[in-house]
């Protein structure tokens, strides 16, 4: 127990550190910085309290040691009316605290609801399949594999779905992950206001190529993002059903590519192709986003 | 058709070496101990003493010594993860191929959730919850040995998996699609359905039995609120076995039909839905987190009590605050996936519902703190780990209600920081608590103490491991490292793991720090020897001799007030010296021993891997074997046998004479 406060110290110390290894320390974006400053709000609330119980736990073991002859022997203090009253109180308003900020900012920071912003968001279809990651970008008609480019300083609006067992898209510098589910359509609003290039993985354990599915996402500037599109459009396949079928064959570690066109409504078939009929989950879905 | 089913020689993994060479050195020890038992000739005393029996002391027994097994498995399983991980960074892929760590990691969680923790706290649960009560038995003493069975008959398919076929490669919780046949087309899903559902049924019986045992037979005079906290929290555990259970029961019948019988519950096809399984898979596994947490709060409340010397402060409270958590814990299964995209009103009800429980979590800490304070606190062993528990669980109760903030979890979700939250509040709160029963309850159960030094150093050394291994994860989680990953591209993480690993190692020297203690103690045990009171103890339990007699107490203990045997000794003292009862007994009627425990684990085994196998005319017979076994135990012409008030009196003149002396 001695050192228990030593390894506290080790383990926030830590905290900094790990902000150069591209974690939530290292927002590159409103919505991860939105759930760093709730994760700091909250850690700091209940701090507050921790670190006196565990000082208060740690003291008191050590004076009322059997060997103490200085420490008051209180044998019948086993109930106190007050006590019991501020020992229900004092997690209760820690956690009414905490509970606000839960509350407030799972409303604040929902994954669904827009970015403000007076640009239009780039909107991103992505299909998480075994074992790599399938970016379409329908407006601009083009696709890409195992890696994302996206516009600093414009929200990009996620689609996702899986075309097979369960992922989760997650890139922690820009925002926290969401589900990919067969047959379901989930949302996720996230965007870049710094140029670079951050990790990107599957956040959800999918199967023996789970390690490989990770991958790059370059945020770059509005002018080099219309570049790269037109580079996208100007080489590489075409993503049809039979270029698609061949992709979605399980395979893991491959090389990023792009297609210079993809078949419109592809993401569309793939949500339903896995489901025969829309479930009532999908069509809600569907129904809400109209 | 084969009269095998699936099973060929294909399925002994003789191409993998270290799987081999594991399984070689289990049956190695299987066997030589089984031959040692054969040449000493113990057959008779083990099969009369131990496997029939259906004292509630020896079940208790055989549940914790299965628990401290499969801790060795489980443990051997963590050993070898956190080797890979340390290894394989960047373009190393370590010695691991992912077909293999995966079944690693899913074993594990298996094992050290349903084999480890689940038998370690029931087997304390079996041994000192009657003896609280005052009483001599379970409520269904018969059911209590089929229960101990049937959760063997889990660990052994468990077991077998290593050896013929494969386990589970979809994590502990299986989540579907990717446990359905389409995905997972081997038996490893199937061991894990099959060794859970047996073992399922089986702890659904103890629960039952508990709950009836609690509810309906307690000593003379102890009315509900004179019960002791461990059988409080006891109850309130068993309550939510017998709630939650049949959830995960049923959870894994339908996935056994998807997988068996075509059905489409959690397929991706047939308008099958996977979040479905994954919602019923939480509304277990919460619950289970509390049916694993409640009773080791309980062994705290008894085990700081005892060492301070003090009553324990504010016993309402903590009634009060265990039946909150039993019944808040089955609202609160959502935070189990915020991340699926629910809307926020639903992510954020489940948040705060969640942290809601951190009330009552707290209250407890704060009751343990009062108890110390004014105490005269002995810090022998089982204290050692109460209050290494107390500082450790707060930590990991911070980082719980943390990740219950759902923007906080979005980010938290799936990363080593989770890993490192459930095995901060899972390692520093029940497997604490179960080491803190084992040191407390031990001298209890074979009469002398385990070595005080030893003892020392493996709580010292399980408690600086634990920090070296599970800090790192917490940062590794925050650094953006998902868990159950077989290799990493990222190489910055590679020192945090090798830390984590150097971790493990201090906690295997820790265990290593155990078992040499049970070694010395048992070499020394005519030293270590004790009487009926080592403690000086509070609770029932200490009155009855050491090792109880099979009928716990010659006459039923009457209770006048909480702390009952505390009152005892109080009253004894002012009148100066009880006088030793030496007659005034009357016959007791004990439950005979029964085998049915015994062969309907057999069969089960049979069943289960007959079924996973696809033998079908096999599970037939087992199945009908188990009926069959049931049948003639309803036909049983003797239940019970009579213990003679000489007998009595023999035993407790010679307890009497011990304690003289």
């Amino acid at each position: 127990m001695r050192h228990t406060p030593l390894l506290l110290t080790v383990f926030l110390a830590a905290a900094p550190l790990a902000a150069r290894a591209q974690g939530i320390l290292d927002p590159q974006g409103p919505v991860a910085a939105g759930e760093r400053q709730i994760l700091f709000n909250s850690l700091g609330i209940m701090l507050a309290i921790v670190i006196p119980t565990i000082v208060a736990i740690l003291a008191v073991g050590f004076w009322y040691r059997a060997s103490n002859s200085r420490a008051r022997y209180l044998p019948d203090f086993n109930h106190s009316d007050r006590l019991e009253v501020l020992v229900w109180s004092i997690p209760l308003m820690t956690v009414l605290l905490v509970g606000g900020v839960a509350w407030l900012g799972a409303h604040e920071l929902d994954p669904r609801k827009a970015l403000p912003s007076n640009v239009k968001p780039v909107t991103v279809q992505v299909v998480s399949l075994d074992w790599k990651w399938l970016f379409i970008y329908p407006d601009e008609g083009i696709a890409s594999v195992n890696h994302l480019t996206i516009p600093v300083g414009r929200p990009v609006s996620f689609e996702l779905t899986s075309a097979g067992v369960m992922n989760s898209f997650f890139v922690p510098q820009l925002g926290g992950q969401i589900y990919t589910m067969s047959g379901m359509l989930t949302r996720l609003q996230l965007q870049a206001d710094h140029a670079g290039t951050y990790r990107g993985m599957s956040a959800q354990f999918s199967g023996d190529g789970f390690a490989d599915m990770h991958f790059d996402v370059d945020a770059v500037e509005a002018g080099n993002f219309a570049h790269w599109v037109e580079t996208a459009r100007s080489k590489g396949s075409s993503l049809d059903a039979s270029t698609y079928a061949h992709l979605s064959k399980p395979s893991a570690g491959i090389a990023p590519v792009t297609y210079r066109a993809v078949t419109p409504g592809l993401f569309g078939s793939i949500l339903a192709a896995e489901q025969q009929h829309e479930d009532i989950c999908t069509r809600t879905s569907m129904r809400a986003e109209r | 058709m084969s009269l095998l089913g699936k099973l060929s020689w294909d399925a002994i993994p003789l191409d993998q070496p270290i799987v081999m060479g594991v399984s070689f050195v289990m049956v190695l020890v299987i066997a030589s101990i089984l031959g040692w038992i054969t040449l000493k000739g113990h057959w008779s005393y083990l099969w009369g003493e131990w496997l029939t029996s259906v004292d509630h002391k020896r079940i208790g027994i055989m549940y914790v010594i299965l628990a401290l097994i499969m801790l060795l498995r489980g443990f051997a399983d963590a050993l070898m993860m956190r080797a890979q991980q340390a290894v394989a960074a960047g373009d190393a892929q370590g010695y691991l191929p992912p077909e293999h760590f995966d079944q690693i990691f899913s074993a594990h969680g298996t094992i050290m959730i349903f084999f480890v923790a689940m038998p370690f706290v029931i087997g304390l649960m079996n041994f000192v919850v009657p003896l609280q009560l005052g009483v001599r038995d379970m409520a269904f003493p018969t059911l209590n040995s089929i229960g101990l069975g049937l959760t063997a008959s889990g660990i052994l398919l468990t077991n077998i998996s290593l050896v013929v076929g494969e386990f589970a490669k979809t994590g502990w919780v299986a989540y579907p699609p990717l446990s359905e046949l389409q995905f997972s087309p081997g038996v490893g899903v199937d061991y894990y359905l099959w060794a859970l559902q047996i073992s399922g049924v089986g702890t659904l019986m103890t629960g039952v039995n508990f709950v009836t045992t609690i509810l309906k037979t307690r000593a003379p005079g102890m009315s509900y609120m004179r019960m002791p906290v461990f059988c409080w929290t006891a109850l309130a555990s068993n309550l939510l076995i017998v709630a939650a259970f049949p959830v995960l029961t049923a959870t894994f019948a339908m996935l056994l039909l998807d997988r068996y019988l075509d059905f489409h519950f959690f397929t991706i096809d047939g308008q099958g839905n996977a979040m479905m399984y994954v919602n019923l898979f939480w509304v277990w596994g919460h619950p289970e987190v509390y049916i694993l947490i409640l009773p080791a709060f309980g062994v705290f409340s008894e085990v700081v009590s005892t060492f301070s010397g003090k009553a324990l402060f504010g016993y309402r409270s903590m009634v009060a605050a265990t039946l909150v958590i039993c019944v808040l814990s089955f609202v609160v299964w959502l935070h189990h996936f915020f991340t699926m995209g629910a809307s926020a009103n639903v992510n954020g009800f489940f948040g705060v519902m969640t942290m809601i429980i951190a009330v009552p979590t707290g209250v407890k800490v704060f009751n343990w703190l009062f108890t110390m304070y004014g105490g005269r606190v002995r810090f022998e062993v089982p204290i050692l780990w109460s209050v290494g528990f107390m500082v450790t669980f707060v930590i990991g109760g911070m980082t719980g209600v943390l990740m219950a903030v759902p923007p906080a979890d979005f980010q938290l979700h799936n990363s080593l920081f989770l890993v490192a939250h459930f095995h901060n509040v899972i390692i520093g709160g029940v497997v604490f608590g179960v080491m803190a029963g084992y040191n407390y309850w031990f001298p209890k159960a074979f009469g002398f103490k385990l070595d005080e030094r030893w003892g020392v150093a493996s709580f010292w050394c399980w408690l600086i491991g634990f920090y070296l291994a599970f800090m790192p994860l917490y940062a590794l989680g925050l650094m953006g490292m998902t868990r159950r990953m077989q290799h990493y591209d990222v190489v910055s993480w590679q020192p945090w793991l090798v830390a984590a690993a150097a971790g493990a190692v201090v906690i295997l020297a820790g265990i290593v720090c155990q078992i040499i203690q049970l070694v010395v103690s048992i070499r020394a045990r005519e030293t270590l020897k004790v009487t009926a009171d080592p403690w000086n103890g509070r609770t029932l339990e200490w009155v009855a001799a050491s090792p109880p007699p099979a009928w716990n107490f010659a006459t039923l203990p009457v209770v006048t007030d909480i702390d009952a045997f505390w009152q005892q000794k109080k009253e004894a003292h002012i009148e100066h010296a009880p006088a030793a009862q030496s007659s005034g007994y009357e016959l007791i009627e004990m439950p005979k021993n029964s085998a049915i425990g015994f062969v309907t684990a057999f069969l089960a085994v049979v069943v289960g891997f007959a079924m996973i196998w696809h033998i079908w005319w096999m599970a037939a017979l087992g199945a009908l074997g188990i009926f069959l076994t049931t049948l003639a135990f309803a036909f049983r012409e003797k239940e019970e046998i009579e213990i003679s008030v000489e007998e009595i009196a023999r035993f407790e003149e010679m307890q009497h004479a011990e304690v003289v002396a």
